[in-house]
């Protein structure tokens, strides 16, 4: 503004004197990135906070680049297998996707979160943690650890303790990694970001104090943009890596329509619905599935998927039929008993099997329940 | 402040030039941006692209033209970002992500077109006349005297032969006696409307739009549909199936042309776009769909200021081929992230904000972007169309918002979608009880004439049927099957039998993706018959048998 700056102060303002020094480097905030990053540790500011070897000498590039040229991105078409059933069968994961796990507080999105991170066949794995609480924190690195996937790992934390303004660059700084690996290195890289909520509370409280005008529940009008800029990090190179991205977003008061699963549904590729300690097929949608079933994955995949939940939604009404104490036909019954088995041997977010494994397991549980004229397939 | 002579002027296009790059041996940056508002010798400029780095003392080029799009052949197939700035050349040149700050022309300067002019030396000729006509691909792209000019010329010199778009191919003498050498471009300021000055200059007409732009989506013809140089909206929560269903119209709809604007939405949709169309056939039968489009993307993580003005970028292209008698198609996805883009800059300016933030002249500007379609007789006598469809990303998909509720102030034809609908996989999820038309009275002497004198009659008919069966299903919710009469679960079934073989089609499907006329047509008389129908049942279990086995045979 004229001769005037704004500032904004990292570590926040608490105790500073208004004659404090400032100095200008004259450049932006940028990341280390070389090949000793992997395995390693560091905060919202690039610090390493894992006690390893000094890497401030180590390359760094910057962060928030511009976004790649459409003309240089492939379509998705790549399986991300998960071993996650209702991710395999029922919303594929893809390459180059970027999806979050709807869920609220007190569901276990971060164990859910970690155990993907762990069985997801990625090249990279480069995690980001926003506002994370310190157990959050050290169970994840406890996990990655035992699971021995560290050494492909890269981490960037942001605790709940630390600056709410370093939460803003933890996305930045993953992606911009995540980004160099793929275009540089042809690696397939996989990016967990937990909580994006917290990031667009961050937002929220640094726009306000810039006293600009909110939107929506005083989030700021470019809430969509600032969060697009991120999750369109996600893409599939042409002749290169690609960047996928598996985020958590926590939905205030279970309010999908809250504004932040709302923006970020609609920038998405779909989502995962993690409540009551499952996974719903029915608020659960990849966007990207129709890419690989039934081209990449078995024959069967899409007529399967669809007819099981075809009984499942009616299994569903059977329930609601039940409740409501009206009459239950035959029918009704064999869809209560497919209900059940539906949500024992498929919902549970703890079951993990291949994705051919789960699809025997959908037939064998079709005939289990129903006669084979009732099933209404295609040969 | 200026530092020539040139005078600030509102909406001038200006390039700020950062001076960091050449310091270190990197090439100069042209940074875009549009003056927004001038105060004495001062302007406040929105730049169209990331202004990192960018200090006080850097210099500024004034440009002295408003923002503007490049009108030529070889549009079509081109894939441009909202500034007009080819994608592919930026590729080629730049790779895998887009740099700010590269001047490339949005035509390629190097390519030859066959001209062969229709005017001969001596003829007189005014804005809008046709000069002669080059091929591009299937169609006769007509070179057209610019639009800006005003008054009467005298063509002194034609020339015929290839030339490319920067060469002169035609020399016309004004009143006044001077001269003007004219190429196969010419540029025009995308926030104006190409027709206004042609029609105040008796040289294009606007005219009532009365027949259909065939979509080949049973429930937009039959039930809500749009007239060819109309307008519609497709609002919708997320995932509810705006993106699928305009990609549908886009692919089958019957005109000449089609603009995509992707606006403020995801990169990978493009994608989609740019892998499939070249290899799927255009409806015309002549040709790949990639030879009739034109795609203007700025898409979410693309410059917000530029995503603002790829809507007028693209209805610009749309009103060239107008011009030129084509009828063509504009679809935006979404118009919401538009609306938003001006927010952000509303915001930054410090106006004084509306409903939910948005500048308080946002009515007005939807309503300036819908107003730019139409149909119009060119200068050449012929009539071309221009149809605008937009999706509305509501926030929290709720209707009251200020987007969706000036957009449905202005539109003709409301395609709503429902949440509800979507998550039973009903697709397209429009909700047929929320939708509305309000072409249908316009272009029921169409429907009469080509589908029958009763057409209109008989399709209303069936929006009672299928409002009877809601009420009636909704009652079954509170009182089970045993609630309603078995009449009354028949008129429920027939409803819900209209709704599964005849107001849903799927997208994947190879065949039902698309359903000509004739077919809907013939669809149409068989689920028309049945609805009509007395049924004799003797339970409900009966009623429920007959009508799955009835819908399992389409
Ligand atoms: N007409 C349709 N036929 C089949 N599936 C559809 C149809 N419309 C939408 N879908 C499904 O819904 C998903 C979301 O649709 P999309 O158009 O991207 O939603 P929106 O643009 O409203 O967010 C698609 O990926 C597809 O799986
Ligand atoms: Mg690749
Ligand atoms: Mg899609
Ligand atoms: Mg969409
Ligand atoms: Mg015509
Ligand atoms: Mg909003």
């Amino acid at each position: 503004d004229g001769e005037m700056v704004s500032l904004q102060v990292n570590s926040g303002t608490k105790g500073l004197p208004n004659n404090a020094e400032v100095r200008f480097l004259g450049e932006a905030m940028q990341v280390t990135f070389s090949g000793s990053i992997l395995g390693r540790v560091f905060d919202g500011a690039g610090v390493p906070i894992d006690r390893g070897p000094d890497l401030s000498h180590d390359p760094a590039i910057p962060i928030g680049g511009p976004s790649a040229n459409p003309m240089k991105r492939v379509l998705a078409s790549r399986m991300i297998r998960t071993d996650v059933p209702m991710i395999d069968v029922f919303n594929c994961l893809v390459e180059s996707q970027k999806i979050p796990i709807f869920s609220v507080s007190g569901e276990p999105y971060n164990p859910f979160l970690a155990r993907i991170g762990i069985q997801a066949d990625a090249d990279v794995v480069v995690f980001g943690g926003l506002g994370l609480i310190f157990d959050d924190y050290a169970f994840f690195r406890k996990q990655f650890e035992d699971a021995g996937v560290f050494p492909r790992t890269v981490m960037f934390v942001n605790q709940a303790s630390d600056p709410v303004v370093e939460r803003l660059l933890v996305p930045d700084m993953a992606l911009a990694v995540a980004e160099k690996f793929a275009v540089e290195e042809g690696k397939r890289v996989l990016v967990l970001l937990t909580d994006m909520t917290a990031f667009a509370d961050a937002l929220k409280e640094v726009s306000i104090a810039m006293e600009r005008v909110p939107a929506n529940r005083g989030y700021p009008g470019d809430l969509y943009s600032q969060l697009a800029r991120r999750y369109e990090k996600a893409c599939d190179f042409r002749g290169s890596g690609s960047v996928t991205i598996l985020s958590v977003t926590t939905m205030p008061g279970n309010d999908v329509t809250h504004p932040v699963p709302d923006n970020t549904g609609y920038i998405t590729e779909g989502q995962f619905y993690l409540h009551s300690g499952v996974l719903d097929p029915f608020g659960s949608l990849s966007r990207l599935k129709q890419h690989v079933i039934g081209k990449v994955t078995r024959e069967d995949h899409g007529q399967i998927m669809n007819t099981m939940i075809r009984f499942y939604s009616g299994a569903r009404e059977a329930e609601q039929k039940q409740s409501m104490a009206f009459e239950l036909s035959d029918y009704d019954l064999q869809l209560l008993r497919f209900g059940t088995l539906f949500r024992e041997r498929f919902m549970n977010i703890e079951v993990s099997m291949p994705l051919e494994t789960a699809l025997d397991l959908c037939w064998q549980t079709l005939a289990e329940c129903f006669q084979p004229e009732q099933l209404l397939m295609k040969q | 402040a200026p530092l020539g002579d040139a005078p600030l002027v509102k909406n001038e296009v200006i390039y700020i030039i950062p001076h960091g790059p050449e310091r270190l041996g990197r090439p100069r940056e042209y940074l875009k941006a549009e003056v927004l508002r001038v105060r004495g010798t001062s302007a406040e400029a929105q730049v169209f692209e990331s202004t990192q780095g960018v200090r006080i003392g850097d210099k500024v080029i004034q440009s002295g033209e408003m923002l503007s799009a490049m009108l030529g052949p070889g549009l079509l197939s081109g894939v441009f970002d909202g500034m007009q700035t080819p994608l592919a050349d930026v590729a080629a040149s730049h790779g895998f992500f887009l740099p700010r700050g590269v001047l490339v022309p949005a035509l390629d300067t190097r390519r030859k077109w066959a001209f062969t002019p229709t005017v001969a030396s001596g003829d007189v000729v005014r804005a809008g006349d046709t000069l002669g006509t080059v091929p591009e691909g299937r169609f006769a792209h007509r070179i057209m005297v610019p639009f800006g000019f005003r008054g009467s010329f005298t063509v002194e010199r034609v020339r015929e032969g290839a030339f490319t778009i920067e060469e002169v191919v035609a020399t016309l003498r004004d009143a006044r006696g001077e001269r003007h050498d004219l190429t196969l471009m010419q540029r025009w300021p995308v926030r104006r409307s190409i027709p206004e000055a042609l029609t105040r200059a008796g040289q294009s007409e606007r005219l009532y739009p009365s027949e259909p732009l065939i979509t080949t989506i049973r429930l937009i013809d039959t039930f809500f549909p749009i007239a060819r140089g109309g307008t519609g909206c497709i609002p919708g929560p997320f995932g509810a199936g705006k993106t699928v269903l305009q990609s549908l119209i886009s692919r089958f709809s019957a005109v000449d042309i089609v603009i995509v604007v992707a606006c403020g939405e995801r990169a990978g949709e493009v994608v989609e776009t740019i892998t499939e169309f070249p290899s799927q056939p255009d409806p015309s039968g002549d040709g790949t769909l990639m030879d009739r489009t034109v795609l203007v993307c700025n898409t979410s993580s693309m410059p917000v200021a530029a995503r603002e003005a790829s809507i007028y970028t693209g209805i610009t292209l749309g009103e060239y081929y107008r011009q030129m008698g084509f009828d063509v198609l504009l679809i935006a996805d979404s118009t919401s992230r538009w609306a938003q883009a001006m927010r952000e800059t509303s915001g930054r300016l410090e106006e004084i904000p509306g409903e939910e933030a948005f500048p308080a002249y946002l009515d007005s500007a939807i309503k300036g972007i819908y107003e730019r379609a139409g149909v119009f007789r060119t200068a050449h006598g012929d009539t071309g169309s221009l149809t605008v469809m937009g999706t509305v990303s509501p926030a929290g998909g709720n209707f009251e918002e200020p987007v969706t509720q000036s957009t449905l102030g202005t539109v003709k034809t409301f395609l709503g979608l429902s949440y509800d609908r979507a998550y039973k996989r009903f697709y397209p999820a429009v909700d047929p009880l929320l939708s509305w038309s309000r072409y249908r009275p316009q272009l029921a002497d169409w429907y009469t004439r080509e589908a029958g004198a009763d057409w209109g009659e008989r399709v209303d008919e069936m929006v009672e049927l299928l409002r009877r069966g809601d009420e009636i299903a909704r009652m079954m919710q509170v009182t089970g099957e045993d609630g309603v009469t078995t009449e009354d679960f028949v008129t429920q079934q027939k409803a819900l039998f209209l709704d599964m073989v005849y107001l849903q089609q799927d997208a994947f499907d190879d065949v039902d993706a698309s359903a000509p006329l004739p077919r809907q047509k013939e669809t149409f008389d068989l689920v028309y018959q049945v609805a009509a129908q007395e049924f004799e049942f003797a339970d409900k279990a009966a009623v429920r048998a007959f009508f799955t086995r009835l819908t399992g045979q389409f």
